[in-house]
C-alpha cells in the first residue's frame, strides 16, 4: 500500500477497438500485465474473478503491454475482464511501471486507494475483501490454498532499454525537436537515405530518434542549443542536429563532445569552411586531437592512424562531413566545385601519440594546458604525401628530406601561399631527437633546405608557374631581389607538425593546405567539453 | 512491420518526402497503361482503352505489364515506360 497519487488519464482499446476511457468517475481496478511473465499468468484468474464478481460496479482491467500476448492470455484464461492494448506502451511508460503485474484500485477520481506490484496472496484476498466492502456486492470464491503467499514480478516492457528509449524520444518533454520522417515499410531504410541524397556515397546508420537519443547523452548541452552556423547555407546546427548526424555517420556518443567542438571550429571565420567546401582545389577538414579523451575513446595515434580501422578517428571525421553536407547543404556538384576532391572528403581524423614524442603536444604549443583535450582542425588538399628516408642518419639530414618532400607540395615553386601538416613518424622523430634538436630546430631546418634564389622561382620554358616578375614593379626584379632565397612557407607558424604513427616504419607524412591567411582558412584548434 | 521513422539530419528547409509530379491540366502525347498482373486489370484497362480512343483520340496509349504483381517493377520496364510515355495509368486492382 502506497501514499495516494492521482493516475493520469488515457484511453486505450481493447482487441475489438472498444475504446474505454480513465477514469469513468466510479471504482477501478487496473492490472497491468505481459503474457511471458508467469506473476501476470498467476493473477489472471484473479483478476477475472474480480471482474465477474464486481464488473457491474466495478471498472476492472487488465492492461496488457502487447497485443499478441493479450490475445493469448484471453484464449487461455478464458478472460472476459477486459484486456486493453498498452502495446505502444504509452500508458505503461506514463505511469512510470518499472514492474508488471502493477496492480492500482483507484476512486472515481482517478486517486490510487490500494496498489501493489509482483503476486502477494494477503495483497489480493485484501483487495477482494476491500472492493465487497466497498461495493456491498458478494465477495467471490477463490481457494486461497492454490496461490503461493508471494511471487516476484517481471520487468515492465516499458522500461526494456531499445523501448525505454523510444518512449522517452517519443514522451512530450523529449529533447528531440527534428522533423521525423517515416520511411514506409516496404521500403529501405538505407536506399531512401541515398536516394535522399542524405549520404556520402556509403551507407549511413539511420537517425531513429531511439539512436539520437543514445547519442545525446555523450553531452551535457541542451539539445535545442545552436553550436553553429553552419555554410554555405548558413543554417543553424542545434546539438540534437550534430547528433542526428554523429549517428548517420556512426559515432557512439561519447564522440559526441568531439564532433561538437569540430564543428564549432569548422564553422569559424578564420577556418572559412565556405570557401574550403567550394574551392575547386578540393580541400576537406583534417582533424587531429590531442589532450586526455584521445584514450578515452579509443581514437588512433599509433599503427595505421591516418587510415582505416578504427572507429572514433573514421566516424568523427565523417560526422563533421554530414554536418557539413545535410545542415550546411555543401553537396558535390552544388557549391562543393571541386574538380578532382580526394578521400579526404570522406572523413579523415586522428590523434597525436603525445606520448611518443618528448616535445610539447601541438594542442600545448598552442596556448592549450596538457589535461585540455582539443581539437585542431586542418583545412587538406592533398595527402598524405610520404616522406620516404630510410638511410639519413641525423637531425639535419631527416629536416632535409622532409623539406625537400615538403617543397614540392603544390609545386616546387609555391611559395608562401600555404600552411601544410606535418605527421612525423617514431622512427624519424627519433633521428631528430638523437641529436637534442627542439621542434623549433626541426621546423627551422625546413624552412632551411627549401630556400631558393628568388630566380630559380620565376616562370620560364620548362614551367608557367612560379613567382612573376610584375610583382616587382614595371622593371621586374632586381640583381639583388633575385638572389634574395625565399623559403617554402611564410613562416615556421606555417608548418603544423604533430607526431603519429607506428613505432616501426621510417615514413612521415605530408598534407598540402589550401590557401592560408585570413583570406583563405586558417587552423583552429577548439577545446572539447566533454559531458 | 512497422515503418522506420528517422529525424532529419537536414536544416529542413526543403522538404524530403517523395512528391508528386505536377498535375498538367491537358492529356498530349502518350499514355502508357500498366498492368501490374492482378486478375482483372485487364479489363480495367481495356475498358480505359476503348474510353480513350472515344474521348481522347490524339492521344496514343501503349500497354505494358508488370511480370508479377508481387515484385516492384523491373528496372528495364520502368525505363522503358519513363521513355516512351508521357502519363502512365496503372491497374492495381483486383
Amino acid at each position: 500500500m502506497t501514499t495516494s497519487t492521482t493516475l493520469k488519464p488515457f484511453t486505450l482499446a481493447d482487441a475489438g477497438g472498444a475504446e474505454y476511457r480513465f477514469p469513468r468517475g466510479r471504482l477501478a481496478l487496473l492490472c497491468f500485465v505481459k503474457e511471458d511473465c508467469p506473476t501476470c499468468r498467476l493473477s489472471m484468474p484473479l483478476l477475472e474473478a474480480a471482474h465477474r464478481g464486481f464488473g457491474d460496479m466495478v471498472d476492472v482491467w487488465a492492461i496488457g503491454q502487447d497485443t499478441l500476448g493479450n490475445a493469448v492470455l484471453v484464449e487461455q484464461y478464458g478472460l472476459t475482464v477486459p484486456v486493453l492494448d498498452d502495446d505502444a506502451l504509452g500508458v505503461s511508460f506514463a505511469y512510470d511501471l518499472d514492474t508488471v503485474p502493477s496492480v492500482f484500485l483507484v476512486d472515481g477520481d482517478g486517486n490510487t486507494l490500494r496498489s501493489f506490484i509482483g503476486f502477494g496472496r494477503d495483497d489480493w484476498s485484501e483487495l477482494i475483501d476491500e472492493l465487497a466492502t466497498m461495493t456491498g456486492l458478494a465477495v467471490p470464491l477463490v481457494d486461497w490454498e492454490e496461490y503461493p503467499e508471494s511471487r516476484p514480478g517481471c520487468g515492465s516492457r516499458s522500461v526494456e532499454p531499445v523501448i525505454s528509449e523510444r518512449l522517452v524520444a517519443e514522451a512530450a518533454g523529449s529533447p528531440l525537436r527534428a522533423r521525423k520522417i517515416e520511411i514506409a515499410s516496404g521500403d529501405d531504410e538505407h536506399e531512401f537515405l541515398f536516394d535522399q541524397g542524405l549520404t556520402d556515397g556509403l551507407p549511413a546508420v539511420p537517425p531513429t530518434p531511439e539512436r539520437v537519443l543514445r547519442m545525446l547523452s555523450g553531452t551535457k548541452r541542451d539539445a535545442q542549443e545552436v553550436v553553429a552556423i553552419v555554410p554555405p547555407n548558413l543554417a543553424p546546427a542545434t546539438v540534437e542536429k550534430v547528433a542526428i548526424n554523429a549517428v548517420m555517420a556512426g559515432c557512439k556518443a561519447e564522440y559526441l563532445p568531439v564532433v561538437l567542438a569540430a564543428v564549432e571550429a569548422m564553422c569559424t571565420d578564420e577556418f572559412n569552411i565556405h570557401g574550403v567546401s567550394a574551392t575547386t582545389m578540393g580541400a576537406s577538414p583534417a582533424m587531429i586531437v590531442n589532450g586526455p579523451i584521445r584514450e578515452r575513446i579509443g581514437m588512433n595515434s599509433g599503427l595505421g592512424a591516418l587510415g582505416a580501422g578504427n572507429r572514433a578517428n573514421a566516424t568523427i571525421g565523417r560526422a563533421i562531413r554530414f554536418v557539413l553536407r545535410n545542415v550546411g547543404g555543401a553537396k558535390s556538384g552544388g557549391t562543393e566545385r571541386s574538380t578532382l576532391a580526394s578521400p579526404i572528403k570522406f572523413t579523415l581524423a586522428f590523434a597525436e601519440w603525445e606520448e611518443r614524442s618528448p616535445w610539447n603536444p601541438y594542442h600545448v604549443d598552442h596556448g592549450f594546458d596538457p589535461e585540455d583535450s582539443v581539437v585542431t582542425l586542418f583545412a587538406a588538399t592533398a595527402g598524405p604525401t610520404l616522406v620516404v628516408d630510410q638511410t639519413s642518419t641525423s637531425a639535419r639530414q631527416m629536416g632535409g628530406s622532409i623539406g625537400l618532400v615538403m617543397e614540392t607540395l603544390a609545386h616546387p615553386r609555391a611559395r608562401g601561399s600555404q600552411d601544410t601538416l606535418l605527421v612525423l613518424c617514431p622512427e624519424h622523430l627519433d633521428t631528430i631527437t638523437r641529436d637534442g634538436w627542439t621542434k623549433q630546430q626541426l621546423l627551422d631546418r625546413i624552412q632551411e633546405v627549401t630556400s631558393r634564389p628568388l630566380r630559380e622561382l620565376m616562370p620560364d620554358e620548362d614551367s608557367g608557374v612560379g613567382i612573376r616578375p610584375e610583382q616587382f614593379g614595371p622593371d621586374g626584379p632586381t640583381e639583388e631581389q633575385l638572389n634574395q632565397l625565399m623559403p617554402k612557407f611564410a613562416n615556421t607558424d606555417n608548418i603544423h607538425l604533430v607526431v603519429a604513427g607506428s613505432d616501426a616504419g621510417k615514413f612521415t607524412s605530408v598534407f598540402q593546405g589550401w590557401s592560408s591567411g585570413p583570406r583563405g582558412s586558417m587552423v583552429v584548434s577548439r577545446k572539447i567539453e566533454e559531458a | 512491420m512497422c515503418a522506420m521513422k528517422i529525424l532529419d539530419p537536414t536544416d529542413e528547409r526543403e522538404p524530403i518526402r517523395r512528391q508528386l509530379t505536377p498535375r498538367p491540366e491537358h492529356l498530349t502525347g502518350t499514355v502508357g497503361f500498366l498492368d501490374i498482373s492482378k486478375p482483372r486489370g485487364n479489363v480495367l484497362l481495356d475498358r480505359l482503352e476503348v474510353l480513350f480512343t472515344e474521348r481522347l483520340p490524339n492521344v496514343e496509349v501503349r500497354r505494358y505489364a508488370k511480370p508479377t504483381f508481387t515484385k516492384p517493377a523491373p528496372e528495364d520496364l520502368r525505363r522503358k515506360i519513363a521513355e516512351e510515355c508521357g502519363f502512365v495509368i496503372e491497374a492495381l486492382a483486383d
